[in-house]
C-alpha cells in the first residue's frame, strides 16, 4: 500500500512539473478538457508512432503553459491501440464514449484510420490525421494534416523522371500489402501512363507486414533495372523499412544506378540503419528536420528539450519529421478553431477550422482548405546524407492545395471536394 | 557532349601536360553554381587533367565539401583543409554551408573521378575506374580508351578497357566492326551491357525495329542469349543461396525448439522470446562495447554469442525449474503455462527497454557483401549466418551423440523409467535439456538481430515458423528438422520469385495443413518406444 501512494505522488508531481509547474492546489481547481491520443506504442508501428504520441504530449504542455484553449487545460488521454487495426476502433471509442474527448490525435496507417473512421461519423467525433496518404476519403469528422497524392507522390515520381532527378523509364512499385500503397501505386500507375510509361515497364511488388526477407526483391529489381533506367517507388511502411535498406546497401544496389523514393521514410525511420550505403536514396515529405528556418529552429529546440526532459528513448539524437511537425500543426489548427468557435462543440469546432493558418515548421505559413478538410502544403524532396538527416535537393515554390480525389482514379472528377456527410471508402 | 568533348581532352592533358594549380573560379563555380554550372565546372576540372581535382571531387562525393563565405573547405570531422590551395585552416570557420550533391552530380562525378583514375600508377584503382567507366561509356571517350588500352599491361584491366571500347564501338558507322563489339561484349555478363544490347533488338510501337541493319540485329540476338544464359545462371544462384539463407535462419530459430518440443515433448510456446532475450543480450553486449571498449566494437558479436547463450539458457533453466517441472505429462497445461509465461517476458521487455526496436548494428565486416557474379551479391550478414547455423548444428548434432548429457538426454526421452533405474538423474537432465534447447534459441536471437529487427515481438514473428519446421520435419527427429528448415527456406524463395511474398506465404502455410493432415507424424516418423506415447 506504502507503495502504491508513493508512486501515485510521484506521478502527481511528475504531471505537476510537466504542466509547467503549477501547484497542485492550482491545478485541482483549473478546468479542464479532454482530448485523446490514439497511436501504437507497441508492434510494428511503433517505430514510426510513437514519437507522434511524444510530440503531441509536448505541444499540450505547450499550449498549457500558455494558458490553455479558452483558459482550459488539455488533459491528454493516451491509449495504445498496439498496431492491431481492429483494437483501433476499440480504442477510439473508448475515447468517444468513456472519456468523451473534445478531439482526437492519431493514427498513422490507413487501415486503422479506414478502421476508426465509422466510429467518428457514428458518434460526431473529431480526428486530426497527420501522415500521408491516398486520398480517396473526405469525411466531415476528419481533418487531414499530412499530404495527399499530389502533394507528395506526383511530384516524386516527376522529379524521378526528370534530368536532375535521373530520367528515370521503368518503375518499381515497392510496398507493403494494404490500402494505402495499393490505391497509391494505383494513382502512380495510371499517372506514369499517362507520361507514356508502358505497362511493361511498371513493375507491382507487395510485402506482408512485418517483412524482413528481402533478398529475392532486392536480386528482382537488379534484374528489372538491366532493362533499362530504373527507379523504385517504395510505400513500405514501418520496420520492415530497416530490413530493407540493409538488403539495398548489402547488395551493392546504389543510389546513383536505382535511386529508392520512399514516402514512408523520414528521420525516426533512418535510426536503427547504417545510411552511409544509402546515401543519395530519396524520401518525400512536407518537411524535413535540415530545413533552415526560424520556426524550424524553434520546433527542433523545443523537441530536443523535451526529449532531454523526459529522458525519451533517442534523447541524445533527438529527431524530428514530417508526421510530427503535422501533428503540431493540427493541434495548433484545432486549437485556434476552438479559440474562433468559443466552443468545443465538434460541428461548430469543424466549421471553425477551414482557412486556419498557421506559421509551419516547414518554413511555409499553410492553411486548412476552407473546404476540402486538407491542408495547403509545400513539397520537398530530399536525398539521405551519411548522418541520416537528408538535402533537400528539390522544392514547390510555396504550398500547394490538395487532391483528396486524384484525377488519375477513373470517376473522381464528378466527386465533390468538400465532405457530403455520406462516407465513401 | 562538352563532357565528352572535356573527357577526351582529359586523358590528352593528362599523358602530355604536368599538374598545375586548380583554377579558383571553376571550384567556386562548383562549390555554388546550380547543377548545370556544377556540371560544367566538372567538365573544365577534367579538361585541366589535374591529378589534384582528385581528392576535391572526392570530398564532394562523399558531402565533404563545404562553403564558408567564398572559401572552399574540405571538411572530416573538424579537421578542415582549403580545397584550392591546400592549406590547412584552422579554427574551422563558424559559419559553413554543405555543397550539395545530387544523384545526377554523383553519378557525373564518379565519371570524372574514373577518367582521371585511369592514369593511376596503382593496379587496383585503374581496374576500379575502368569497371566505373564501363557502366556509362561515352562515344567521345573511345579515343582516350585506345589509348589506356595502349599502355595498359595488365590483363584483367585491358580486358575492362576492350569491353568498354566495344560498348562504344556498337554505335560506330562501319558494320564489321559493330558486328565485332557485339560479339566481344557477348562474354560480359553486367545488367548495364544487357541493356545496352537490349537497344538494338528493340521495336518501336510502330512494329519496325529501331535497329535497321539486320546482320547487327541477328548479332545482337546472339549475344543477347549468350548474356541472358549467364544472367539466368546468376539468378539461379541467387534463388539458392536465398533458399538456403532463408533455411538456415528457419533452422536457427527451430533447433532449440527440436529439443525442448522434439525430445523433451514440452509444446514451449515460449520459444519465441527465448529467441528474443537471445537477441536483446546481443543488444547488450554491442552497448557494453561502444561504452567501454569502442576499439573493439567490430568484434562485439564473437563476445554476444556466449552471452546470448547463458542468458537464455538461464533464463530457460528458470522456467523449467520453477514452472514445467510441475506440468510434465500435461500438453495442454503446459501450452497454456509457457503461452502466459511468453506474453509476460515481452510485457517485460517492453517495460525494460520500451516498446520501440532497439537498433543493433551489424560489425563492419558483415556490411556489404561478396560479388559472385556481376550480377550477384551475396551479403556477408547472411554468408554468416547460414556458416553459424551450420556451426550450430554439427555442435548440438556433436552434444547429442557424443556427450554423457547427449546420451542421458537421449535415454530420458526414450524411456524415463529404465533410465531412472540405472542411476541417471532424470530431474535434472531435464533441467539441462531444456538450458541446451534455450540457450540455441538464444544463438539464434543472436544471429537474427543482424538481419532482422529487435523488439519485444520479435519472437511472436518466430514462434510459428518453429513449431511448422519441427512438426513437418516429424517430432523427435533432428534430421528432420534440417530438412524441413531447407526445404521450407526453398520453397517459399521459389515461389516468392514466382508468385510475389504475401502469395508464397499463403501458400507454404496451405501446403502444410495438407501435408500434416496426410503424414501427421511429419517427413521422418520417429520409431521405437517412444513412438507411440
Amino acid at each position: 500500500m506504502k507503495r502504491r501512494t508513493f508512486v501515485k505522488s510521484l506521478a502527481a508531481s511528475a504531471a505537476t512539473t510537466a504542466l509547467g509547474g503549477f501547484s497542485p492546489l492550482v491545478l485541482a481547481q483549473q478546468k479542464t478538457v479532454k482530448v485523446g491520443v490514439l497511436h501504437s506504442l507497441s508492434g510494428t508501428m511503433a517505430i514510426s508512432e510513437t514519437v507522434l504520441k511524444d510530440v503531441a504530449l509536448m505541444t499540450f504542455e505547450e499550449i498549457n503553459a500558455k494558458g490553455g484553449v479558452m483558459g482550459m487545460k488539455i488533459e491528454p488521454v493516451v491509449v495504445d491501440p498496439a498496431s492491431n487495426w481492429p483494437l483501433f476502433a476499440e480504442k477510439a471509442r473508448q475515447l468517444l464514449t468513456q472519456d468523451k474527448v473534445a478531439a482526437t490525435f492519431g493514427c498513422w496507417t490507413s487501415v486503422s484510420r479506414k478502421s476508426v473512421l465509422p466510429v467518428f461519423e457514428e458518434l460526431n467525433g473529431l480526428l486530426f490525421y497527420p501522415v500521408q496518404y491516398e486520398g480517396e476519403e473526405l469525411s466531415k469528422n476528419v481533418f487531414y494534416t499530412g499530404a495527399a497524392p499530389n502533394q507528395q507522390a506526383i511530384p516524386a515520381v516527376e522529379y524521378l523522371m526528370s534530368k536532375e532527378g535521373g530520367g528515370a523509364k521503368r518503375f518499381v512499385l515497392l510496398g507493403t500489402d494494404y490500402v494505402y500503397p495499393r490505391t497509391t501505386n494505383k494513382i502512380l500507375r495510371a499517372f506514369l501512363k499517362s507520361k507514356g510509361v508502358a505497362d511493361k515497364d511498371i513493375d507491382e511488388v507487395y510485402t506482408p507486414f512485418g517483412h524482413t526477407d528481402y533478398q529475392t526483391i532486392v536480386a528482382n529489381i537488379k534484374k528489372f533495372s538491366a532493362g533499362g533506367k530504373t527507379a523504385v517507388v517504395s510505400t513500405i511502411n514501418g520496420d520492415s523499412n530497416v530490413p530493407f535498406y540493409k538488403e539495398l546497401g548489402n547488395q551493392g544496389l546504389k543510389a546513383t544506378d536505382v535511386p529508392v523514393v520512399a514516402f514512408s521514410v523520414g528521420e525516426e525511420e533512418l535510426r536503427g540503419v547504417d545510411t552511409k550505403p544509402l546515401v543519395g536514396h530519396l524520401a518525400a515529405w512536407n518537411y524535413f528536420m535540415s530545413l533552415k528556418n526560424p520556426a524550424n529552429d524553434d520546433f527542433r529546440k523545443k523537441w530536443a528539450d523535451y526529449a532531454k526532459a523526459k529522458k525519451l528513448p533517442g534523447a541524445d539524437r533527438p529527431l524530428t519529421n514530417d508526421p510530427m511537425e503535422a501533428t503540431y500543426i493540427g493541434i495548433y489548427m484545432w486549437k485556434q478553431a476552438v479559440e474562433k468557435a468559443k466552443t468545443f462543440d465538434v460541428d461548430k469546432v469543424i466549421a471553425a477550422v477551414g482557412g486556419q493558418t498557421f506559421a509551419a515548421p516547414s518554413g511555409f505559413t499553410v492553411k486548412m482548405d476552407e473546404k476540402n478538410h486538407h491542408l495547403h502544403k509545400p513539397v520537398f524532396i530530399g536525398e539521405v546524407k551519411a548522418d541520416g538527416q537528408f538535402n533537400v535537393v528539390w522544392r514547390t515554390k510555396g504550398p500547394i492545395k490538395a487532391q483528396p480525389w486524384s484525377p488519375f482514379i477513373a470517376g473522381n472528377d464528378k466527386k465533390k471536394d468538400e465532405p457530403d456527410g455520406k462516407t465513401k471508402v | 557532349m562538352r563532357r565528352l568533348i572535356a573527357l577526351v581532352l582529359v586523358l590528352a592533358a593528362l599523358f602530355a601536360l604536368p599538374a598545375h594549380a586548380l583554377d579558383a573560379r571553376v571550384v567556386e563555380k562548383l562549390a555554388t553554381g546550380d547543377s548545370d554550372e556544377k556540371s560544367e565546372a566538372l567538365s573544365a576540372l577534367v579538361t585541366e587533367g589535374d591529378a589534384r581535382a582528385i581528392p576535391l571531387l572526392e570530398a564532394l562525393a562523399e558531402g565533404e565539401l563545404q562553403t564558408a563565405g567564398t572559401r572552399v573547405l574540405i571538411v572530416r570531422g573538424d579537421q578542415a583543409v582549403d580545397a584550392l590551395t591546400g592549406e590547412k585552416v584552422a579554427p574551422l570557420p563558424a559559419e559553413r554551408d554543405d555543397v550539395v550533391a545530387n544523384n545526377r552530380l554523383r553519378r557525373e562525378v564518379a565519371g570524372a573521378l574514373a577518367a582521371l583514375r585511369l592514369a593511376l600508377p596503382e593496379r587496383a584503382a585503374r581496374l576500379a575506374a575502368a569497371k566505373t567507366l564501363l557502366e556509362s561509356a561515352d562515344p567521345a571517350a573511345l579515343p582516350l580508351v585506345k589509348q589506356a588500352l595502349a599502355k595498359e599491361s595488365d590483363a584483367d584491366v585491358r580486358a575492362v578497357l576492350e569491353s568498354i571500347a566495344a560498348s562504344i564501338e556498337i554505335a560506330s558507322a562501319d558494320q564489321a566492326t559493330r558486328i565485332a563489339a557485339i560479339r566481344r561484349l557477348s562474354d560480359a555478363a553486367t545488367p548495364g551491357i544487357r541493356q545496352l544490347l537490349g537497344t538494338l533488338v528493340e521495336k518501336r510501337p510502330d512494329g519496325t525495329f529501331a535497329e535497321p541493319d539486320a546482320d547487327v540485329r541477328l548479332e545482337a540476338e546472339r549475344s543477347l542469349r549468350a548474356i541472358d544464359a549467364r544472367l539466368a545462371w546468376g539468378e539461379r544462384v541467387g534463388q539458392l543461396f536465398s533458399g538456403i539463407s532463408l533455411g538456415s535462419i528457419l533452422l536457427l530459430a527451430a533447433l532449440g525448439l527440436a529439443i525442448t518440443y522434439g525430445l523433451m515433448g514440452v509444446i514451449n510456446m515460449a520459444h519465441g522470446e527465448l529467441i528474443m532475450i537471445g537477441a536483446y543480450a546481443t543488444y547488450l553486449v554491442q552497448n557494453a562495447f561502444r561504452a567501454w571498449l569502442p576499439a573493439y566494437f567490430d568484434w562485439y558479436l564473437l563476445f554476444a554469442v556466449p552471452v546470448a547463450f547463458a542468458v537464455s539458457a538461464a533464463v530457460g533453466a528458470a522456467l523449467e525449474r520453477l514452472v514445467i517441472r510441475h506440468l510434465y505429462g500435461r500438453p495442454l497445461e503446459t501450452l497454456l503455462a509457457t503461452w502466459g509465461i511468453s506474453l509476460m517476458l515481452i510485457q517485460a521487455m517492453r517495460t525494460l527497454f520500451g516498446a520501440q526496436n532497439v537498433q543493433v548494428e551489424n560489425p563492419a565486416w558483415m556490411s556489404g557483401g561478396i560479388a559472385v557474379l556481376p550480377s550477384v551479391v551475396l551479403p556477408y550478414s547472411r554468408v554468416v549466418i547460414v556458416l553459424f547455423a551450420a556451426a550450430v548444428l554439427v555442435a548440438m548434432a556433436l552434444a547429442l551423440t557424443r556427450t554423457r548429457l547427449g546420451l542421458y538426454v537421449r535415454g530420458v526421452t526414450q524411456n524415463r523409467t529404465m533410465a531412472s533405474c540405472v542411476g541417471v538423474p532424470t530431474a535434472r537432465v531435464d533441467t539441462w535439456a531444456f538450458a541446451l534447447g534455450s540457450g540455441i534459441a538464444g544463438l539464434a536471437g543472436c544471429a537474427l538481430s543482424q538481419i532482422g529487427n529487435v523488439g519485444p515481438d520479435l519472437g511472436q514473428a518466430y514462434i510459428i515458423d518453429s513449431f511448422m519446421v519441427v512438426v513437418l520435419g516429424g517430432v523427435g527427429q533432428l534430421a528432420g528438422t534440417v530438412i524441413a528448415a531447407l526445404g521450407l527456406g526453398f520453397a517459399n524463395k521459389l515461389l516468392e520469385a514466382w508468385s510475389g511474398a504475401v502469395l508464397a506465404k499463403i501458400a507454404v502455410l496451405a501446403f502444410i495443413i495438407v501435408f500434416i493432415q496426410k503424414r501427421p507424424q511429419g517427413l521422418f516418423a520417429a520409431r521405437g518406444r517412444s513412438a507411440e506415447a
